[in-house]
Parts: C-alpha cells; structure tokens; sequence
C-alpha cells in the first residue's frame, strides 16, 4: 500500500516527508512501547502510535521504519519534524482512535507483522 | 576510528544522539543495513538505559575493518542482580520512563539479541558498563 493511499484512508495530515508518498509499505505495526517497536525486523514498515515524543522519531530513526501514524489526534512537535525530515521519513497527524485507525488500515488491505 | 558521546540521565530528549551518530558513521562505511539496525538498536536500548536509571553516562565507539565496539558506562545505582535484569519483563524502571515507550522490561534482552557478544558489569551505588561487539559483515 503506497502512503498516499494511507494519508487517504486515514484522512491523515501529512506533516513532513511529501516526497516519499509513492513510496510502498508494506505491513503495519500498532504500538506504544517503543521496545516492541525495536524488536521487529520487517522493511517498509508504517508505525501506528499514540505516543507523541522525541523517542518515537527515533525509534523510527533506529528501526528503519518508512513511516509513521500518530493516531487520537496528537500533534507532532517541531524537533520531532526535524528528526524526521532528517531521516526521510514521512509523518502524519490522525485524529481517529488507534482502533479506528487500525481498522481501516487492515479493511484497506494493509497487512500486519505477524 | 574512535568516538565517545555524553549520556545525560534523566534527559529524554538526548536519548537516541550517539545511535544516530553511530548510524551515519556507518552507513557511510557501507555497512549493510540489516547489520546497522542490530548495531543502532542495542546502543539505541542501551542509551535509554542510562537516561531511565544512571546520573550520567558516556558512550565509547571503537570500529575498526571487521567489527565495532561499544562500551556503554555510567555513573548510577547499579544492578543487584544482572541475571534477574536481563529476564524479559523485569523492570525498575519509573512511571515517567514508561511513558517515554520503555520501561517494559525489554532493554537489555533487547540488546543482547543484537549483538553478537554482550558483557556486564556493575557496582550497586557506583555504576554499570555493558559491552558489545558486533561484526561488520552480514
């Protein structure tokens, strides 16, 4: 699934990494626990999160993540986007519930890790 | 080549600098990707140690054509029991590391998992000093 189609789904605002929105992902991950995160070992992975801070970017940063979704309406501070756009990623703002979210994502046909 | 970063404790919006300094020197080496992720993560985990539990700490980054050494060392509470720490789901850690992402009891398992030798050492009251070693080819 391209990360346009997600942005899409989720009627998400995309917040940095523009460029990238033709870029394929392909499965999802939901988590809050960034060392869950950093366990897993798929590529071209999109992160569902309610967790807004600085750790989260650089989760992304160390587990090479594609992109990342912050859900339940969080907002994404500005040195979070500077990591970001440091490290290509793309990031977006959701106002859905993590459920929500998920669910649409996975009705859409994005597949998850395990 | 040689490195050293400072680890402020307490300071969660530092955690993350020397594995990201780490990974740009590396990738830059051509290292592969899938071995650069183990490097950065288990450096990553163990930066987030120190911030979570230590006053402060340093990092000590020696690679060379074959492999990279970590030394992670800090000054903090110690750990009574290394074999009991490295269990998953054990956990000391306080209510405003967890809400950081951590504090699940997963750090050093974590570590261990990606490296391909790890060593701790720790005095309760002084300090611990974790090592790792990984090599540089896939």
């Amino acid at each position: 699934m391209k990360i346009r189609k997600i942005a899409e789904v989720l009627d998400a605002q995309i917040i940095c990494g523009e460029v990238f929105i033709e870029n394929e992902i392909m499965c999802g991950f939901a988590s809050d626990l960034m060392s869950d995160v950093l366990t897993l070992e798929s590529e071209h992975l999109v992160l569902i999160t309610g967790l807004t801070n600085m750790q989260t970017v650089r989760t992304a940063e160390m587990a090479d993540l594609d992109c990342v979704v912050f859900v339940r309406g969080k907002k994404i501070t500005p040195e979070m986007k500077e990591v970001a756009i440091e490290n290509n990623l793309v990031l977006m703002e959701c106002k859905y519930s993590m459920f929500r979210t998920i669910g649409l994502l996975y009705e859409a046909g994005l597949n998850p890790v395990y | 080549m040689k490195f050293s970063y400072d680890v402020e404790g307490g300071n969660f919006t530092k955690a993350g600098n020397a594995a990201s300094s780490v990974k740009k020197i590396l990738k830059q080496l051509n290292v592969d990707p899938k071995v650069i992720k183990r490097i950065v993560v288990a450096l990553y985990e163990g930066e987030v140690n120190v911030v979570a539990h230590a006053y402060k700490g340093k990092v000590h980054v020696d690679i060379d054509t074959s492999r990279i050494y970590i030394r992670i060392e800090d000054e903090g509470p110690g750990i009574p029991d290394i074999e009991l720490a490295m269990q998953v789901g054990y956990s000391t850690a306080s209510a405003m590391v967890r809400e950081m992402g951590f504090g699940a009891g997963m750090g050093l398992p974590n570590m261990k998992r990606n490296a391909d030798s790890i060593d701790i050492s720790s005095k309760v009251g002084v300090g611990t000093v974790v090592e790792l070693t990984t090599n540089l080819s896939s």
